[in-house]
């Protein structure tokens, strides 16, 4: 399966691809319509590395094989799908956070709603339809490839 | 090969799932005594409150015995184990073979004798589905219900009943609410937040007596009226059926990594069950379901002639009370770093030059970061625990750990 990698050589730290998810999952037509909203748009991809760091590399789902939060789930709201990618149904999730605490990526979070978890669906539950933090970053730092 | 799987809850389901890859034509048999599709247990409080609903509840798909080619017996009861046969004996006589069980039988709720409970209306535990069916029948805007036990199972159902009733009072016998996950400090921000919303809380007390619907406290004397009450102060595994059948049993049924018990070809996992804690290096019962699931999951893989050891449990919890949240995980023992700030609070524990245990209220973001820290017992010496401190990172692991993690399919 196709998972998202970020070689942190090349990350620049911009920030970009948290703006392109927020945007991506928006449902807005213009990206510059996130302005001026804050906590309303929460991005499901988070970059590690301030200003004074020499390293930055963005962090989301790994879709993990053996993936800790389908397992820990509570209400089975999480689940991992055909082809290996890791689902949040958002109807069925009650809003523990245990899956919060158990991804050891820190890659599960609360959705702007804070009343449920959300996560990177690799763009398969929005228009975008492939991942936008790949598509967009400016680097070209962020890949969206089968490795080993 | 014949699978017994008696329980339908968590450690069900992972064993299910455990065994499924490694053998799909093995004939699987679940027997309940629930009616019910699988349902996680602790949504029941959410379903109360309007979060979730029964259908939305349910913990797989309409479809998932079905696809995974399993029998079920709901609503029978297993009444017996004959581990020199290896049949389970049902309510009825009837007798099911097995090549391999599972006992996922859970807990239930221990009610301590009070005097006078009997002459109470509207007495209820708050653990199942029928639980809550039962409370949600007599809920009312006028109602006042009183709770006995400030803990998880308590609390909870306080957050799911409380804008359906008029009134709700807690007495505990702690010194604090949620005694089994914060310290004093933590649980008082908690009870702030439920005391701003009209939770009245009496600590430090017990009922000495009941009398129709009216309690006598123990050590402050007050008397309270009440319409419904909650009876929470804990849950007892159950672990009869292999005791019975002369099984080793403790607290829970006792169970190796393997999630075997001393009987031949018996499994055991989930909340009746005494497993192994690494948080502590001993065995006991971590009634968490998570936990069910990584046993249960343990007993299917070993059931179908796998090999899958469960040694890293640790206790955790991620609960929430009205948008408040308390993500805790391992043991809060030695040195302790803790920066508290209004309601926002963070204790990071320190022993050995490893994490250990967190409590973090308010402020959690990433709190998986920690968790893994302390179940794979990081030394300290090999991450930037500096950086740690103000917030869970990658950046703190050494840039080869953090390629293996990041790089390369997980």
């Amino acid at each position: 399966m196709k998972r998202i990698y970020v070689n942190e050589e090349w990350c620049l730290g911009c920030h970009m691809c948290e703006y392109e998810c927020m945007f991506a999952n928006s449902g807005l037509d213009a990206m510059f319509k996130l302005k001026g909203r804050p906590g309303e748009y929460i991005p499901r991809i988070k970059v590690e590395g301030d200003d004074k760091s020499p390293v930055h590399f963005a962090v989301n789902c790994r879709h993990c094989t053996d993936a800790i939060c389908v397992r820990s789930c509570i209400a089975g709201a999480l689940s991992r799908e055909g082809d290996g990618m890791v689902a949040i149904d958002k109807n069925k999730c009650v809003g523990c956070f245990t899956c919060v605490l158990v991804c050891p990526f820190g890659a599960i979070m609360p959705a702007p709603d804070g009343k449920t978890a959300q996560k990177c669906m690799l763009c398969t539950d929005n228009a975008a339809g492939e991942p936008n933090c790949v598509k967009y970053c400016p680097n070209n730092a962020i890949v969206f490839e089968e490795r080993g | 090969m014949k699978y017994v799987i008696i329980g339908n809850s968590t450690a069900a389901i992972a064993c299910i799932e455990g065994i499924r890859p490694a053998d799909a034509a093995g004939e699987i048999t679940v027997i309940s005594d629930e009616k019910y599709h699988c349902y996680g247990r602790p949504t029941i409080s959410y379903c109360l409150m309007g979060a979730t609903s029964r259908e939305q509840m349910k913990y797989r798909p309409d479809d998932f015995y079905q696809k995974n080619n399993v029998k079920t017996m709901f609503g029978v009861r297993a009444q017996s184990i004959d581990a020199k046969d290896k049949c389970v004996v049902l309510q009825d006589g009837k007798r099911m073979p097995y090549d391999k069980l599972l006992v996922a039988t859970g807990s239930r709720p221990f009610v301590p004798p009070m005097e006078g409970i009997e002459s109470v209306k509207n007495v209820f535990s708050f653990m199942t589905m029928d639980d809550m069916n039962a409370l949600e029948k007599v809920l009312s805007p006028k109602k006042k219900v009183l709770v006995i036990g400030a803990g998880l199972i308590g609390l909870k159902c306080v957050e799911g009943i409380l804008k359906r009733v008029g009134q709700v009072t807690v007495v505990d016998l702690a010194d604090r609410i949620l005694p089994s996950i914060l310290d004093a400090e933590g649980a008082a921000i908690i009870q702030r937040r439920l005391e701003g919303l009209g939770v009245k809380f009496i600590l430090n007390d017990c009922a000495a007596k009941f009398e129709g619907n009216k309690v006598a406290l123990k050590n402050s004397g007050q008397e309270i009226s009440f319409d419904i009450l909650v009876i929470a102060v804990g849950v007892r595994a159950n672990t009869e059926l292999v005791k019975e059948a002369g099984g080793a049993v403790n607290r829970g049924i006792v169970v190796d990594t393997h999630m075997r018990t001393s009987l031949p070809d018996v499994y055991a996992a989930g909340d009746c069950a005494e497993g192994y804690d690494s948080s502590t290096g001993t065995n006991r019962v971590l009634a968490l379901l998570p936990n069910a699931y990584f046993q249960g999951n343990v007993a299917g893989v070993n059931m179908a002639g796998g090999e899958a050891e469960q040694t890293d449990a640790i206790p955790m919890n991620a609960i929430g009370f009205f948008g408040s949240h308390i993500l805790s995980a391992g043991v809060y023992e030695c040195e302790c770093i803790s920066h508290i700030q209004g309601d926002i609070y963070k204790k990071l524990f320190v022993k050995d030059k490893k994490l250990v245990g967190f409590i973090l209220i308010n402020d959690f973001l990433r709190a998986g970061i920690y968790t893994a820290l302390v179940r794979e017992k990081t030394p300290l010496a090999d991450v930037d625990f500096e950086l740690l401190k103000t917030a869970p990172q990658l950046l703190a692991y050494p840039p080869a750990q953090r390629r293996a993690k990041l790089a390369q399919k997980v």
